[in-house]
């Protein structure tokens, strides 16, 4: 009795083995195939950001591109630096730009204060390093794309990232968000979001939130593959600059100072 | 065989006993974790892993000093290792079990955790980690089982569980290579971005592991008949020594590099950890303990009078266990997060909550341990007979 029951469970993890094994040869191979598919097409679209620090400076304390975001996301407001979730947020341009490490900044950048959000980044970390592709780089326009029911909240993505661009849900938002949006889905607690260039909005041909309510127009977003762009017509005729570029992250958003 | 975890004297009872009250607590606390989230822990936005991280990074090391009895016994056929390999085997089977109970509580959607092996993605270094624990829990579990079934039969174990416990040394040594790939990819993090990360880890598991196998052994030598030898004992401590003395090398490296080359974002995180921040100095104490335990540690073991005597290497090795504990349990996680990418000194330290159901898995590894050896030690005396 004793050495038949040992047996069939024997088989049966033996059984189960194999359909795992089929199951996994076909997911490989799948995951070349395109890997392989993605580089021969090329992607049409890469959507970037150019932030005009000089204009962001001329109101010092607007928040209207955090609240814009804010509210169309249902991002909560947790009150407290520990729990907190943000999408986009102002930070000292010195932290902002930790690798500079100049002593002698010019007065108007000392202690001001400049809009971060997720880099989109070309070769992004974060997907990198995800096990379960709850978050990956859409091809065909760049956008750093985040699955909130696929998401493990394993953090990984939230290690990785050298921006700190991401945010955890530590507990339930859903008290936390003020008015929320019936147009944008709320998290659950224990799942990673983050910016998604308002991938929503896009679809319906509007701008990023963000852009939209940018009195000083001082955010541009556009098609860096577009020769034409405002924003390759900005990068053209400015000095700018990315957020740790020596990383090899490849950020998408551009900083003029 | 398991019914001889079922025969005990009232010692071996009340131990049991002790520890499910630990785990009985452990589970409520969890259930708490799990209706309010992660935020019951310390972990924050900033320093987003922690002491569940830590503890699978530590005990991932003493899942492979398993080998360091293993290996000596079937590759150098070192026939006084004959009765540890299958304690080292247990004792990588209940680790890994630990390992893979820190990941579940550290994720905020545990229900979806077999996401892992239903969307298997080959970029990601936890997906390999997972493959490489399961896998190694796995030939450890049919390794241990065979070996301990035929010597219960007196039978010579079958001829195709050779190459499996050969496949189980390299094994073991991908299970830490890979955990430390975890941390040591990284360009956010320059406090792992070190290459001398995994074999620090190797160096630092060859000695905790082994050490806490000693404790053990030193353990059930007083409480029942068991005696390992002198021999195996003072190879055992031997290999301890080496090590260790490796392990103090590889960390002395990381100082030179950091503090010779003087680049600000290596050597805040020696600072923090050794010296404070900022003014944030929450685990200075903690690491100079920790410092101090292994070079003292160190410095003893080197001298074979005390070596040889039993009684100091048993403290010898609950020392360079607290040590390498403090080092790679505490320290080494936190740290890679301050300060953070965007250059804030943020500290963190476990909540009452986070620190109960991490002792409750430590509880269950004990409990492990305890029916393992119970059942191994209670095969062979029956054998004896």
């Amino acid at each position: 009795m004793d050495i038949t029951r040992r047996k069939l469970l024997k088989l049966a993890g033996l059984g189960a083995l194999g359909l795992t094994a089929g199951k996994y040869a076909k997911i490989f191979a799948k995951e070349s195939f395109n890997k392989i598919s993605s580089m021969n097409i090329g992607s049409t679209k890469r959507w970037a950001m150019v932030v005009d620090v000089r204009k962001c400076l001329v109101k010092e304390d607007c928040r209207d591109c955090i609240n814009a975001c804010h509210t169309t996301h249902n991002v909560p407001d947790l009150g407290n630096l520990k729990d907190e979730v943000k999408w986009i947020w102002k930070e000292d341009f010195e932290n902002v730009f930790i690798e500079q490490e100049n002593h002698y900044l010019e007065e108007n950048l000392k202690e001001k204060r400049v809009p971060i959000f997720c880099n989109h980044c070309d070769n992004p970390p974060c997907v990198r390093v995800c096990p379960t592709q709850a978050t990956w780089k859409r091809e065909e326009d760049g956008i750093v794309m985040m699955d909130w029911h696929r998401c493990i909240g394993c953090r990984y993505c939230v290690v990785a990232c050298p921006y700190g661009s991401r945010s955890f849900n530590w507990r339930d938002p859903r008290p936390f968000v003020k008015e929320t949006n019936s147009d944008f889905p709320t998290r659950s607690k224990g799942v990673v979001e983050k910016c998604t260039f308002c991938e929503k909005r896009l679809a319906e041909g509007l701008a990023p939130a963000c852009v939209e309510a940018c009195k000083e127009k001082a955010l541009i977003f556009g098609n860096l593959n577009d020769p034409k762009s405002e924003v390759r017509e900005l990068l053209k005729e400015n000095f700018s600059i990315r957020r740790k570029p020596g990383l090899g992250t490849e950020p998408e958003i551009y900083y003029l100072v | 065989m398991l019914e001889h975890a079922l025969k005990g004297s009232k010692k071996y009872w009340g131990w049991i006993f002790s520890l499910s009250i630990i785990i009985v607590i452990g589970v409520f606390f969890y259930l708490k974790q799990f209706a309010f989230g992660l935020g019951i822990t310390g972990l924050s936005r900033d320093v987003s892993w922690g002491f569940y991280i830590a503890q699978l990074t530590f005990l991932v090391g003493v899942a492979a000093s398993g080998v360091m009895v293993v290996l000596p016994y079937y590759l150098h056929d070192y026939k006084q290792f004959g009765k540890l390999t299958i304690l080292g085997e247990f004792l990588a089977i209940a680790a890994v079990a630990m390992c893979i109970l820190f990941v579940f509580v550290d994720v905020g959607q545990p229900v979806r955790l077999m996401n892992i092996l239903l969307y298997p993605s080959p970029s990601s270094i936890l997906f390999w980690d997972t493959v490489v624990l399961s896998g190694y829990m796995l030939i450890n579990i049919v390794i241990s089982h065979v070996v301990l079934d035929s010597e219960r039969k007196s039978i010579p174990p079958p001829k195709w569980i050779k190459p499996v416990i050969i496949i189980s040394i390299p094994w073991a040594i991908s299970i830490h290579t890979v955990t430390a790939f975890l941390y040591a990819g990284l360009a956010a993090r320059p406090f792992w971005m070190t290459a001398v990360l995994a074999p620090r880890f190797l160096a630092s598991a060859f000695s905790s592991g082994p050490a806490l196998l000693l404790v053990l052994v030193f353990i059930i030598k007083r409480i029942t008949k068991f005696d390992p030898g002198k021999e195996a004992v003072q190879k055992l401590a031997l290999i301890i020594t080496y090590a260790m003395a490796a392990n103090i090398f590889f960390i002395l490296m990381e100082f030179f590099t950091a503090f010779y080359s003087s680049i600000p974002e290596h050597i805040h995180h020696f600072q923090y950890l050794f010296f404070g921040l900022e003014g944030h100095t929450t685990l200075v104490p903690w690491m100079w303990a920790s410092a101090i335990l292994g070079v003292t540690s160190l410095v003893l073991l080197f001298i074979p009078k005390i070596r040889k005597n039993e009684d100091y290497l048993f403290i010898i090795c609950v020392a360079i266990f607290i040590s390498i504990w403090i080092d790679k349990g505490l320290g080494m996680v936190v740290t890679g997060f301050i300060p953070t990418p965007l250059g804030d000194v943020v500290d963190y330290w476990p909540t009452i909550p986070e620190a109960l159901i991490s002792l409750s898995i430590w509880a269950i590894g004990f409990f492990l341990i305890t029916v393992f050896y119970k059942i191994a030690l209670s095969v062979r005396k029956e054998v004896m007979t």
